[in-house]
């Protein structure tokens, strides 16, 4: 819990054998300790206890006094002489078992030939250990129309169900989403949703996945494939940088399946339906499958990897050039970007940020982020976590899931600075203030979350780097961004944390590279390189790593039309659609390699697709720069792995950390608004393109204003408003809530609302606000 | 009649027993003006002292469970009157609230007052309309009495006592159940512990009573402890309310000592019907083991109806004559529990399924003795094994009848059919043209 106290032990007996656990361990969980499996269906250890399906009866005697019934071992906890009989030693409870497993049959389908969960169910596989071999059960079964879709992602077949309430629980106790619960009684009693409510949480698939039966199957992968013709990879998540440990189910090299996997200290055994249900992006058919160039006819044409190869180092060798790292590469291939800029091109013009980002913030991430080491374990032990222009639901849902835990659990305080309460917020019971300095009551147990949208306020990060008394973390989105600041792919830092500007960090790394020299300039950011590669004289070449130009600003892609573009990419996008030369890259699944979480923990993953023909960016960067001449020589994932590894971290200066004032309020009139936004977990991000189930359960659309404005319109929740600028405009539902008066909430990249796209801009700009 | 001992029931054949001044008239709420010039714990432990055992069907000590209450604790503490009373045969509490709702209102005052607590409420099952409108009238006169609200009596104590009707389920006359329902969910029992004197209802220490429980209090804090431990036996103290219903002359309440024997309460109610003799009957409603013949001279307190395999429950008898099928009779309390089984746990929820089409083919005669000891063993895996008692309710009168008349279930395999005549167990049976 909160204090590291030493935890009382108690010694029980269980089938002869003692065990030593800690006080509180339920019965059937000291029993697991020694081997002893005792069967279960509502049971889960991250659930509160429910003592639901009785499956677990066990004999019980404490002190000498035996209870008179079998008792269900997942609601008791152990206490001091306690003597347990399971089915093993207990004719008693061996013979309650088998009864509570037949009865579990009577009603249930017996559908296993055609069901997505025979071969990995649990019911299956107990019926096998607990079961009869033949039900005494002659009469008529009860039966449901079935599937019903519970949202686009769910379906339930209500004939399956055991009622164990793990789906029910789990929505209200862990994700705080109470959309599904039982309905009727009896036999009758079922799952269900109320009609106009579906079950349109963001963590939806975990009770798919932790349903002990058939009833709940997702939509996408319901009749796809057996379990037994499934070949699973232990894999990390690429969509956010929470770090949720995954599992790929491949089946003849494709992607099926992709479920949570286990990892007590992040994400325990949950994650959100976008990485579970984000990957045709992998199979699409707008996948880059051979290398492209650009021939005389303007038009991309297949070529062979050497004369790719060759066209690309010739259009780079000796060019001023700037290098677009994408924010979900992994550390290895961040790592490849970061010693290609040096060595091969001869620059730090490199930037991992393809998002808003100012040089307050460059400086924020080499003097305070890249070093932080606040973990999961600090949100469980904190007395007040603060989320900083971060809202976890939607930018890493796990941070979500933890601190909604510590809320239910301890009722712990949060604060966010936002422009309104999200639901998200209103799930954390936060109380929401406009700026960090209104935030109170910070100890050093307090966690100060910062997300990457902090950059867009001038002055915050300013304000973060310099707070001594809380524990900070630096939560960016995407992925790669923390691996990336770790490998050194931003201008003003060399692998390892390593200042650009440091004499002896630059020999450090020139002696690790076996390099005369290493530039000395800070290089450009992302925005910078952009506007020097369309200014005469300026940037004359790009390397661009999975980018996508409309993420950073609405000019950016216009930027990259005259220059001489390397793009390394897993699908066709606006980026190659303008590159010199294109070469394919693995997308997650074909590769291995490390994310780092924004714990900055290391998430390692393998190939999950066995023999895919696509390369890490990592290999191909070097195979550019053995054609250069300028050999980085890092033929492989391992060896950058293991090269950085070498490295180790910078423990000499830091840069100085940045001194930006905030700045004046902008100040509105009449029907102008300040626009602010951040992007919802499922919205139109490249990655989920193609997933229709998912996106069908994408919050709507909306544009929050305050009462105020609404009254001064005259619009009521749910008319239509249009928001416009001179570059243009966008219809959209209102929705009424306590924001401030001269504000506008918009997601940032939904349907219906792209800011950055329409607007040119996500946060802080002036726009329009009229009634449609 | 001198068995009878009418305490609650002395005023209902008065017109106006039930109103305030009925009441009054006959020394009601006395025994508030009592309490609270006592401290709360003398209370309790009057209540304690006086042996006056739970009257919803466990039998547990009244003043025991208001001292599990923790005091001084800084919560607030609630007092919850389960009326939902629901059990087959079982009606006492309706026709006491109907006939003498004040007694339950006084009874509430002073255990409120006893266990601190502030709020109250009745859970009163759903159907009754109008014993809930009587119940709401004695409400809002006591309330204009000044009986209840703030400053009771002058004495300082408050009392807010709020009815709340109940929409139709036996599960919440189960207190975990009861509390939950009470609290806008559906009701299914919750996991015990936490126990409702430590986390009841909205998590705060509470006390769940049966009406008759908490309406028998004024009495003996008006009339003391040796006045109540002068009735009943050794450990079942008091007078109690027992309902004869079924196959007799004249069914209906009659309130006695506990430890009275069916033969004496037969003998009140005009025996059996005409030309009829006893069969088979229950102690406590069906959830408690049936009795026959050879029990008539069982007395009927907790103890004694324990140790004759059954249990005292609600002290209703449903009494049935020789003209009735037994496991048809059987038959039709089963519907009853899968009916009402809540669903929350797999034994009660899939076994009642079960068993009500196990035994619909006894019924029919269809089957052979095997499927009479496979019953046997489904209900085995029942009882003892679910969530709450509902299923071991359930399972009751499946045992106890195949105990005593497995000959019957078995005439009808033989037959191939149902021996009896159904009609002839009905009131309108001779009415057959």
């Amino acid at each position: 819990m909160t204090t590291d106290v030493a935890v009382e032990m108690i010694t029980v007996v269980i089938d002869g054998f003692e065990v030593t656990v800690p006080k509180g361990t339920l019965i059937i969980r000291a029993a697991e300790k020694l081997g002893i499996q005792i069967p279960r269906f509502c049971d889960h250890p991250l659930l509160a206890p429910a003592g639901a399906c009785r499956q677990c009866l066990v004999d019980v005697e404490i002190n000498g006094r035996a209870f008179p019934k079998p008792q269900a071992s997942c609601t008791i906890p152990v206490e001091p002489n306690m003597i347990v009989k399971t089915q093993l030693t207990s004719p008693v409870a061996e013979k309650a078992q088998k009864g509570i497993m037949e009865l579990l049959l009577i009603n249930h389908p017996l559908d296993c030939p055609v069901c997505d969960k025979g071969g990995e169910c649990p019911l299956q596989n107990q019926a096998m250990s607990t079961g009869r071999t033949e039900s005494r059960f002659t009469g008529v079964k009860r039966t449901f129309e079935k599937p019903v879709n519970i949202s686009s992602q769910v379906l339930l077949d209500r004939e399956r169900c055991v009622l164990c309430a793990r789906c029910t629980r789990f929505s209200e106790q862990i994700a705080g989403d109470p959309f599904i619960t039982l309905n009727e009684r009896g036999a009758l009693q079922q799952v269900g949703i109320y009609e106009k409510d579906p079950f349109n949480s963001y963590f939806s698939g975990n009770t798919v996945q932790i349903c002990p039966v058939g009833a709940l199957t997702g939509a996408s992968y319901r009749f796809r494939a057996r379990p037994f013709d499934l070949v699973s990879t232990p894999s990390a998540c690429e969509h956010c940088a929470a770090g949720c440990a995954l599992r790929t189910d491949v089946r003849r090299g494709k992607t099926l399946r992709r479920l949570a996997g286990d990892d007590a200290s992040v994400n325990e055994e949950w994650n959100c339906d976008k990485g579970r249900w984000a990957f045709k992006y992998i199979s699409s058919k707008e996948r880059v499958t051979s290398p492209l160039v650009r021939g005389e006819d303007g038009e991309l044409h297949e070529a062979s990897w050497p004369e790719a190869l060759a066209k690309a180092a010739a259009g780079l060798a000796g060019k001023r050039a700037g290098v677009l790292v994408g924010g979900r590469v992994t550390v290895e291939d961040a790592y490849g970007y970061s010693k290609f800029a040096r060595v091969a091109l001869g620059t730090n013009n490199i930037d991992f940020r393809s998002r808003p980002h100012t040089d307050e913030e460059a400086a924020f991430l080499a003097s305070t982020a890249v070093s932080l080491q606040t973990t999961y374990t600090d949100i469980d032990k904190a007395d007040h976590v603060v989320l900083v222009n971060f809202e976890p639901e939607d930018e890493s849902p796990i941070v979500f899931l933890r601190v909604y835990k510590q809320v239910r659990k301890r009722s712990i305080a949060v604060t966010t600075v936002a422009p309104f309460a999200s639901r998200g917020s209103e799930k954390l019971n936060a109380t929401v203030v406009s700026s960090f300095d209104q935030v109170k009551n910070l100890t050093e147990k307090s966690v100060v979350l910062v997300g990457e949208r902090a950059a867009e306020v001038p002055g915050l990060l300013s304000a973060i780097a310099a707070h001594t008394t809380a524990k900070i973390a630096w939560i960016p989105r995407r992925s790669g961004e923390r691996g990336a600041l770790h490998a050194g792919a931003l201008g003003n830092l060399l692998p390892g944390g390593r200042p650009v500007s440091d004499a002896s960090a630059r020999v450090d790394i020139q002696s690790a590279w076996g390099v005369q020299s290493l530039p000395t300039d800070i290089g450009l950011s992302t925005s910078e390189i952009l506007a020097s590669l369309s200014t005469p004289g300026g940037l004359e070449a790009a390397v661009v790593g999975g980018v996508d130009p409309a993420d950073i600003s609405a000019d950016a892609l216009g930027q990259l039309l005259n220059t001489f573009v390397v793009s390394l990419e897993i699908s066709h996008s606006a980026v190659t659609a303008i590159a010199d030369v294109v070469l394919p890259v693995a997308a997650v699944t074909e590769k291995a390699g490390t994310f780092l979480d924004w714990e900055g923990r290391a998430r390692n993953f393998d190939q999950a697709i066995e023999g895919a023909l696509t390369r890490s960016d990592v290999r191909i960067l070097s195979m550019i720069a053995d054609e250069m001449k300028k050999p980085i020589a890092l033929p492989s994932v391992t060896s950058a792995a293991k090269e950085l590894a070498s490295l180790g971290t910078w423990d000499g200066a830091k840069v100085s950390k940045p001194s930006v004032s905030s700045a004046n309020k902008v100040s509105v009139s009449g029907n102008e608004a300040v626009l602010t936004s951040w992007r919802q977990l499922i919205d139109l991000g490249s990655l989920q393109a193609g997933e229709e189930n998912l996106a069908g359960t994408a919050r709507p659309t909306v544009a929050v204003i305050s009462a105020k404005r609404a009254d001064a319109l005259g619009v009521k929740n749910g008319d239509h408003l249009k928001i416009s600028t001179d570059r243009g405009s966008v219809t959209v539902p209102a929705q009424i809530a306590a924001i401030s008066d001269e504000s506008i909430w918009l997601p940032r990249n939904s349907q219906g609302s792209q800011t950055i796209v329409t607007f040119g801009a996500a946060e802080g700009c002036l726009v329009t606000v009229v009634k449609a | 009649m001198s068995k009878l001992k009418p305490v609650l029931s002395a005023h209902w054949d008065e017109a106006d027993s039930f109103t305030l001044e009925g009441y009054r008239r006959n020394g009601g709420y006395a025994a508030v003006k009592k309490a609270l010039d006592m401290e709360p714990d003398a209370v309790i432990q009057l209540i304690k002292d006086s042996g006056l055992r739970g009257r919803g069907g466990a039998g547990f000590p009244t003043g025991m469970k208001w001292g599990f209450i923790p005091q001084n604790d800084g919560k607030d503490h609630y007092l919850v009157v389960n009326a939902d009373e629901s059990e087959p045969g079982t009606c006492k509490d309706m026709p006491l609230l109907m006939a003498n709702p004040h007694s339950l209102i006084e009874g509430i005052i002073i255990g409120s007052y006893a266990i601190r607590a502030n709020y109250a409420f009745i859970y009163l099952r759903g159907e009754v309309v109008h014993v809930y409108r009587r119940v709401q009238k004695a409400i809002e006169d006591a309330y204009a009495a000044g009986l209840l609200g703030k400053n009771i009596n002058g004495k300082g104590f408050d009392l807010e006592l709020v009815l709340h009707a109940g929409a139709g389920a036996y599960i919440c006359g189960e207190e975990t159940a009861l509390l939950d329902s009470l609290e806008g969910f559906r009701g299914q029992p919750r996991l015990r512990p936490p126990f409702p004197a430590i986390a009841g209802l909205y998590a705060r220490p509470t006390v769940v009573n049966n009406v008759e429980s908490i309406a028998s209090v004024p009495a003996i804090v008006a009339n003391g402890v040796e006045w109540f431990q002068a009735m009943g036996t050794e450990k079942s103290k008091g007078f109690t309310l027992y309902s004869l219903s079924g196959h007799v002359k004249n069914p209906g309440q009659f309130e006695a000592p506990l430890g009275i024997t069916l033969r004496e309460l037969l003998e009140m109610a005009g025996g059996i019907r005409e030309g009829h003799t006893l069969k088979f009957w229950t102690p406590g409603g069906s959830s408690t083991p049936m009795f026959t013949q050879e029990h008539l001279d069982v007395p009927l307190d907790y103890e004694g109806v324990g140790a004759a395999g059954s249990m005292l429950g609600t002290k209703a008898l449903q009494i049935f004559d020789e003209t009735t099928c037994v496991v048809r009779a059987v038959l039709r309390w089963t519907e009853f529990y899968k009916h009402e089984s809540c669903g929350k746990c797999t034994p009660c929820r899939e076994g009642t399924w079960w068993l009500v089409q196990a035994l619909k083919e006894l019924e029919a005669g269809r089957g052979t003795s095997a499927d009479l000891d496979k019953l046997l063993d489904i209900v085995d895996n029942i009882a003892g094994r679910s969530f709450c008692a509902l299923a071991d309710g359930a399972a009751s009168p499946i045992v106890s009848s195949m105990k005593y008349f497995r000959e019957e279930y078995q005439r009808h395999l033989d037959l191939g059919s149902c021996p009896f005549d159904p009609i002839a167990s009905t009131l309108f049976a001779g009415a057959r043209a």
